[in-house]
């Protein structure tokens, strides 16, 4: 009898256990954001650490943001002559490439070329860190990995995804311009004018500018904590690596629905 | 030497980003950096303003000369006043210039087009004109279809 029960209870019993783990981990990751972010600011020992860090993560990442950008900007010019054209105002060309750069492609693919490019780095870099014991090497020295390691790349992340995204969303708009003005014949003065009419540098600009600034800090934490928490075996990396680019992704397009409705929500 | 580009670049990095984001102010937002010192404005009064809004433009012969910059109610009257500004290089509008909201195409937004008079006298910071011409709100010209094809 008590084994029966026993065998009902356990499909529950295992849910619950997940749940508790779930929680677990999502307290871990945030005490693990949470303690790696104080940082002692401009002149401090970890400085330089985080010029490294910007360079690896954002200079290095501008080829592969600056080509997509204006390929991203050709295709919505593109695409939205077509579309517009059918309703003969081809002159609103440039407020739509450029609105939806601003608003949504800018920050989104801009994190998601990002997740790909320096989030799986990030985790596979700190990961081969922990397989081949730096990391506790350090903790034996006295020196806090977290701070070491850690923080420069998180504050790196933070500082490099809303200027990777602003570059995104220009050269997407001027590869708009390029199509539409040179390529389609949409008057240039309407492109640019009809543009500005409609472009809010508070409402566009700088909305966006604050999403790319959530994705940047999102994307770094999960890649940073999974390359921090992953298996020290070779498998253990590469599933780290996949889990970052997943969950980045998911999480970006998730946070960028709520941020959406909340912005819209507050005009 | 290598840490000395690694600097180099990333300062590069942060330049480009405030440049983009000036960029973007200026060229794409259209966030005008004139000051207000070459602008004067003039008052109008319009029965019905159907969809003009602040920042609207102000044009003549379809050329712009100047903005919608405040839109509020007479209490007394109970008309709608539209300030606007004018362009300082415009400054000989006459008095009894004559002002209409129109639209731009036929879905597109209202902005404000002047026609220019013949007094000698010219506007001046504060003016009133006088010639005003509402907007055509469409549910009204249908009503006065209506009405006068009842009439027939």
């Amino acid at each position: 009898m008590v084994a029966l029960i026993d065998k009902i209870l356990e499909p529950i019993h295992k849910l619950g256990l997940f749940a508790l783990e779930r929680f677990q981990a999502l307290g871990r990751a945030g005490l693990f954001l949470i303690s790696s972010l104080s940082w002692g600011g401009p002149g401090s020992a970890g400085f330089k650490d985080l010029v490294i860090q910007i360079y690896s993560i954002g200079v290095r990442s501008l080829s592969i943001i600056i080509v997509a950008g204006f390929f991203v900007g050709m295709v919505l010019g593109l695409q939205g002559y077509t579309i517009l054209s059918d309703f003969g105002s081809q002159s609103a060309l440039g407020t739509m490439v450029s609105l939806t750069l601003l608003r949504e492609l800018g920050p989104v693919v801009t994190a998601l070329l990002f997740a790909g490019r320096a989030g799986s780095a990030l985790t596979a870099e700190i990961g081969l860190m922990k397989a081949t014991e730096q990391i506790s090497a350090m903790e034996m020295m006295g020196v806090d990995p977290l701070k070491r390691i850690i923080t420069p790349r998180l504050w790196a992340g933070f500082i490099a995804m809303p200027i990777l995204a602003l570059l995104f969303s220009l050269v997407g708009i001027w590869g708009g311009a390029y199509v539409g003005i040179n390529m389609l014949g949409v008057d240039e003065g309407s492109y640019w004018g009809n543009m500005q009419a409609s472009v809010e540098f508070y409402d566009d600009v700088i909305k966006g500018l604050i999403k790319s600034l959530v994705f940047g800090l999102v994307v770094t934490w999960i890649a940073v904590y999974q390359g921090f928490n992953s298996m020290p075996t070779s498998e253990g990396i590469s599933k780290a690596t996949t889990q970052t680019v997943v969950l980045a992704s998911l999480s970006v397009l998730g946070l960028d629905f709520i941020l959406t409705a909340i912005m819209l929500g507050s005009v | 030497m290598r840490t000395r580009l690694m600097e180099l670049a990333v300062g590069a990095f942060i330049v480009m980003g405030i440049i983009a984001l000036i960029l973007m102010a200026l060229r794409v937002s259209g966030l005008s950096t004139a000051d207000a010192g070459d602008k004067y404005t003039i008052k109008a009064y319009f029965e019905n303003l159907g969809g003009l809004t602040e920042r609207g433009k102000v044009s003549m012969s379809g050329v712009t000369i100047g903005r919608v910059s405040k839109i509020y109610l007479d209490t007394e009257d109970y008309v709608a006043v539209v300030e606007m500004e004018i362009n300082k290089s415009m400054s000989t509008l006459t008095t009894d210039t004559s002002a209409a909201i129109l639209t731009a195409g036929l879905l597109g937004e209202k902005y404000i087009g002047l026609t220019v008079g013949a007094d000698i006298d010219y506007l001046e910071d504060g003016g009133v004109i006088e010639d005003t011409q509402s907007a055509l709100v469409l549910e009204e010209l249908i009503g006065q279809f209506l009405f006068n094809s009842a009439e027939d």
